[in-house]
């Protein structure tokens, strides 16, 4: 079960991660609907492009633009989150948005929290894996913690002084 | 000063809202300390040796009465009746329970104020000059600029979980008297020869245990970008700076790891992408904003006063306070004026809720109904009319806030140290007290001159020690605190790290170190030439080889109970529920 769309829905994907003595380039991807590491995609990418239905997903030190090129082979990019206060990620998917324009499903995998999911909304991140061990109908009420907001963002292209008519001075 | 409007109303509530909801969660054991404390920290609750600390944000400094008149009603309610000015224009709360923050952020709310992003990883608040709109210097009131970006950071949900603090100092005078070159970005607002406003920028200054002046990163950034620029700085700093490693986790790192070209030219690629986007700020935004900081109704007054000319003649005290704690300003008749909250005995820049309710007073009566917060941990009546400069000085005399020390040895900054902090190495409010009060004498301290003396109780230099003319910091040998000396910082213009003058000393040894610098000086010192001015001219061997020359006695009375290394026997239990 993921939120998507700020609903709960099941999910058929499986994110790979590597193991300790797997290499990106020899490791057997599995079959099915995946989400392989980039690292994986990069070494492996002549055998897993032919592949319908592949996801990607990026470690919070790498960057948005080594998929520059790529985007158009993935239904889903993921970003982890090694630790929530790992502030990277919502970074990596504003470039992902508003740099490499991509507009598939961008979804938050690793320590994703109810606390932080609002600012990785408006960042982004439409699809959210929250954290296995907390409840996913409470999670879903972060997405609606704030009415408005100041900045603009990829959910809001306009910062809020041109969105609309604000209060006057004395 | 700058009222909210529905939206702004709006968004305060729903984070306070959102905060009881977490704290809720966490007193439901719903949420883990790990968890919970980056939520709590963004909203200003520090955890302190007794209690929680909430640091509540006053934005570039700016208070109005009613505001004032708040803080001392947390201080009643919540606290033991007094508060804590900070270096960082903040204010600060050292005995609040858990239960009651979002009781308090709610309190705060109902007059426009919050605790938003004043700890965490985040963008803090945006400090500026406490002389803003009345200085004769200024080129450019910052206060606009500074409510713009306190906007534009308040929840920005890219910079939320940055690698470390990151805080913004803005300045629009010649003088710079908001200590930009020790922020992580340091704006001061300039004019080009078109007469156009911009910002020169700095980045990557900051205290703490790697103490760097701020680089230059741009000349001129004109107004209308400061957005769209600043955000192109963070996000380079998001993306770039360490994370494994919070010691070297500041922008400052950063910037030396990679060179100022080569981080300027990082920002400038990402921020080809933003320039001229929709994040330029409008001339309506900056109109709309810059009309709640128009002048007040000034009245046209002569320059100078009879009575108060009078008073400078006669009355010797009246004089002093005249001499240090009033300022000039720009409109003839008027100035500003600095209520001392440094009198000898308090810990300095602490204030009761029965002081700040007359300062919110005084303000009513003397200064339309404002006061700001400096970063030297004292208040200002930016507006007052020359005439009423001796009712003034008598009211605050009585409230015990008219020290005449601004700027002299005694207005000492101080961080809150061993006494509440649980980093400290050392006591810092006591050394404090007992260093004022060896240099009480009013008259000494006028003849010693400008001179700043800041002390924090660890390197993490919350006391901006590495900028004080003489520095002191608590250092931790095997388990007891010493004190180390330097000598040489500087904040301003001129900003410059102090050099430590040699090996430590104890608690009661410090005054007696002091006294001897400031000898060297007086023996030293051409007329009229300051402290600071000394040292760079006569360099630091003179004061080393004179403090180091004879044996330094523990002062008298300093060892006693009074001084003992204990934590005070408080009796407010420390409330955390089962991590
Ligand atoms: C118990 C309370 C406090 C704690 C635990 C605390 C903690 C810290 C820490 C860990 C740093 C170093 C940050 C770094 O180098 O990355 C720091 C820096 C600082 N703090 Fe505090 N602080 C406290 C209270 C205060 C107070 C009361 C003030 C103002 C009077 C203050 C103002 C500052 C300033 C100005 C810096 C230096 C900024 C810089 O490093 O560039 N802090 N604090
Ligand atoms: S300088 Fe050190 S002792 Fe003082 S408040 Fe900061 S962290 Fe605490």
């Amino acid at each position: 079960m993921i939120i998507k769309n700020k609903t709960i829905i099941n999910d058929d994907w499986i994110v790979f991660r590597l193991g300790e003595k797997d290499t990106p380039g020899s490791v057997v991807v599995p079959p099915g609907k995946v989400i392989v590491p980039l690292k994986v995609w990069q070494a492996q990418r002549d055998v897993l492009q032919v592949r319908t239905g592949l996801g990607v997903w990026l470690a919070s030190d790498e960057r948005a633009e080594d998929l520059k090129s790529d985007i158009e082979n993935f239904s889903v990019i993921a970003v982890d989150f090694p630790k929530f206060a790992d502030g990277r990620g919502y970074s990596i998917a504003h470039h992902l948005r508003t740099r490499l324009g991509y507009t598939g499903e961008l979804r938050a995998i690793g320590d994703v929290l109810r606390d932080q999911m609002f600012y990785m909304q408006r960042v982004g991140f439409d699809a959210f894996a929250a954290r296995a061990d907390k409840d996913k109908k409470e999670a879903l009420k972060g997405l609606s913690d704030f009415s408005f907001t100041y900045q603009a963002s990829s959910d809001e292209k306009l910062p809020l002084f041109r969105r609309i008519q604000r209060g006057g001075g004395l | 000063m700058y009222r909210y409007d529905q939206f702004d109303h709006q968004i305060t509530a729903q984070r306070v809202a959102q905060f009881r909801d977490q704290v809720y969660r966490r007193l439901a054991g719903e949420l883990t300390e790990d968890e919970f404390r980056i939520l709590r920290l963004q909203n200003g609750l520090y955890m302190q040796i007794h209690a929680y600390m909430l640091r509540v944000a006053v934005p570039y400094g700016l208070l109005s009465a009613a505001q004032m008149r708040m803080l001392a009603s947390i201080a009643r309610k919540y606290d033991r009746g007094y508060g804590h000015f900070s270096t960082r224009q903040n204010v600060q709360f050292n005995w609040i329970k858990l239960q009651d923050a979002p009781d308090i952020l709610t309190d705060l709310a109902s007059v426009e104020m919050h605790a938003n992003q004043t700890s965490g990883n985040c963008i803090r608040n945006i400090t500026s000059d406490e002389f803003a709109g009345v200085a004769r210097d200024e080129i450019v009131d910052p206060r606009p600029y500074a409510e713009i970006l306190r906007q534009w950071s308040t929840f920005h949900p890219e910079f939320a979980y940055l690698p470390r603090k990151f805080k913004i100092a803005v300045t629009g005078a010649t003088e710079d008297r908001a200590a930009i070159a020790v922020h992580d970005i340091g704006l001061a607002a300039v004019k080009n020869a078109q007469g156009e406003v911009g910002f020169r920028v700095l980045v990557g200054g900051g205290l703490g245990r790697t103490p760097i002046i701020g680089t230059e990163i741009c000349d001129f950034v004109p107004w209308q970008h400061v957005i769209t620029y600043l955000e192109s700085i963070v996000r380079v700093y998001n993306e770039y700076g360490r994370r494994d490693n919070i010691y070297k986790a500041r922008i400052k790192i950063l910037v030396k790891a990679i060179g100022i070209e080569e981080f300027k030219r990082r920002v400038e690629a990402d921020w080809q992408f933003t320039k001229d986007g929709p994040c330029t700020i409008t001339v309506e935004e900056l109109n709309r904003v810059a009309a709640f900081f128009t002048a007040p109704d000034y009245e046209q007054l002569p320059e100078n006063d009879a009575a108060v000319a009078a008073q400078l003649c006669e009355n010797r005290a009246f004089s002093n306070w005249m001499q240090r704690n009033v300022k000039p300003h720009k409109v003839p008749g008027y100035a500003a004026v600095v209520l001392s909250l440094k009198k000898t005995g308090i810990a300095p820049g602490d204030a009761t809720a029965k002081q700040m309710d007359a300062a919110a007073e005084l303000a009513e009566r003397f200064s339309f109904g404002e006061l700001r917060v400096t970063h030297m941990q004292n208040l200002v009546l930016a507006d007052v009319k020359q005439s009423d400069l001796i009712a003034l000085w008598q009211a605050a005399r009585e409230l015990g806030m008219a020290t005449p020390n601004i700027g002299l040895l005694t207005d000492i900054i101080c961080c809150p140290g061993g006494d509440f902090c649980s980093l400290a190495n050392a006591r810092s409010i006591p050394l404090a007290k007992a260093i004022a009060e060896r240099f009480d004498n009013i008259d000494f301290q006028h003849d010693i001159g400008e001179i700043e003396l800041n002390m924090s109780g660890c390197m993490n230099a919350c006391g901006h020690h590495h900028v004080g003319n003489i520095g002191i910091l608590g250092v931790d040998k095997d388990g007891e605190e010493w004190y180390q000396v330097s000598i040489g910082g500087a904040q301003g213009n001129d900003s410059s790290l102090g050099k430590v003058i040699g090996p430590s000393f104890t608690f009661a040894q410090t005054p007696e170190v002091i006294a001897r610098l400031l000898h060297v000086y007086v023996r030293e010192r051409f007329a009229d030439e300051h402290f600071i001015d000394t040292v760079r001219r006569i360099g630091h061997t003179p004061f080393k080889e004179y403090v180091y020359a004879a044996p330094i006695e523990a002062a008298e009375g300093l060892t006693g109970e009074e001084y003992a290394l204990l934590a005070a026997p408080y009796d407010t239990p420390l409330y955390a529920p089962g991590v």
